[in-house]
């Protein structure tokens, strides 16, 4: 009872703070929203056991990534009136594919419903209290199995870094050279 | 817990609403915005499908996943800031250099 509660609640202010983030002007408003979206998403993944993911979810994308965004969203300038859409065409082309696709991928789950076996519905989760402690379960699988993935994706943070610096410099006048 | 189901439509549901932003929006940080949404979205589903088999791995593909989230994002951020400075504007359809 307690979990569909959550589970609800945390649901309806991901989808409706998504929405909003989507439709709002104001790119600051965009950015405040979706700040509302990733923390109802790290509600979720706390409703589903993953403790390690809620706090890095937390401090990575809502402490992290979203001050970035923030710090560009002041840095630019977006005072100028964005005027309407000229191709107002495309907004409805854009909501007909995403429902035909939301259509099929419904479908698809509906279907695996009429499979034998354990369908999607009523799939027997691993026991709670059989689940090994979070973060430990994690290191281990992280340190152990997924150890090469792990060294590329810090050469790739360090790459991201280089590449951001690189990028947002100003550019030198080249006298010297 | 839930069933699946739930958190399958729920993914469903923020996926398909990065895909509208990524294709109505005119300002390219909201965009990118919209793509943190979809990279989000998928994320739902590998902690999920983690919780059900019991197994971590994919808790840390999701890990993977916010990684190349803020190296995507450091990186995007800094060609607009760069782009910014020369064409004084973040608009997606006034970005049209190689156009011809």
């Amino acid at each position: 009872m307690l979990d569909s509660i959550l589970f609800y609640f945390f649901a309806g202010v991901a989808v409706l703070s998504a929405a909003l983030m989507v439709t709002r002007r104001n790119a600051m408003h965009c950015a405040v929203f979706l700040i509302t979206t990733l923390l109802a998403t790290a509600g979720i993944f706390l409703q589903l056991r993953a403790e390690f993911l809620f706090i890095a979810q937390i401090i990575l994308y809502v402490g992290g990534i979203m001050v970035l965004f923030i710090f560009v969203i002041m840095l630019v300038r977006l005072d100028v009136p964005i005027h309407q859409m000229r191709f107002r065409l495309q907004k409805w082309v854009a909501v007909f594919v995403a429902l035909a696709l939301g259509f099929e991928i419904t479908t698809i789950l509906l279907f695996a419903r009429k499979l034998p076996g354990q369908g999607l519905f009523i799939q027997e989760s691993f026991p709670a209290d059989k689940l090994p402690p979070n973060s430990e379960a994690l290191a281990q699988s992280l340190f152990s199995g997924y150890l090469l993935p792990f060294e590329i994706a810090s050469v790739l943070l360090l790459v991201a870094m280089v590449g951001a610096v690189v990028m947002a410099k100003k550019k030198e006048r080249t006298d010297e050279s | 817990m839930m069933s699946p189901a739930h958190y399958l439509f729920l993914s469903l549901a923020l996926f398909l609403i990065g895909c509208i932003g990524v294709v109505t929006r005119r300002n390219v940080i909201v965009i990118l915005m919209s793509i943190e949404l979809i990279l989000n979205a998928v994320n739902i589903n590998l902690v999920l499908f983690s919780r059900i088999f019991g197994d971590a791995a994919g808790q840390v593909f999701a890990l993977f996943i916010i990684a190349d989230a803020a190296a995507e994002a450091a990186i995007g951020l800094g060609i607009i800031v760069a782009f910014f400075r020369n064409r004084e504007t973040v608009l997606a359809d006034e970005m049209d250099l190689l156009k011809w």
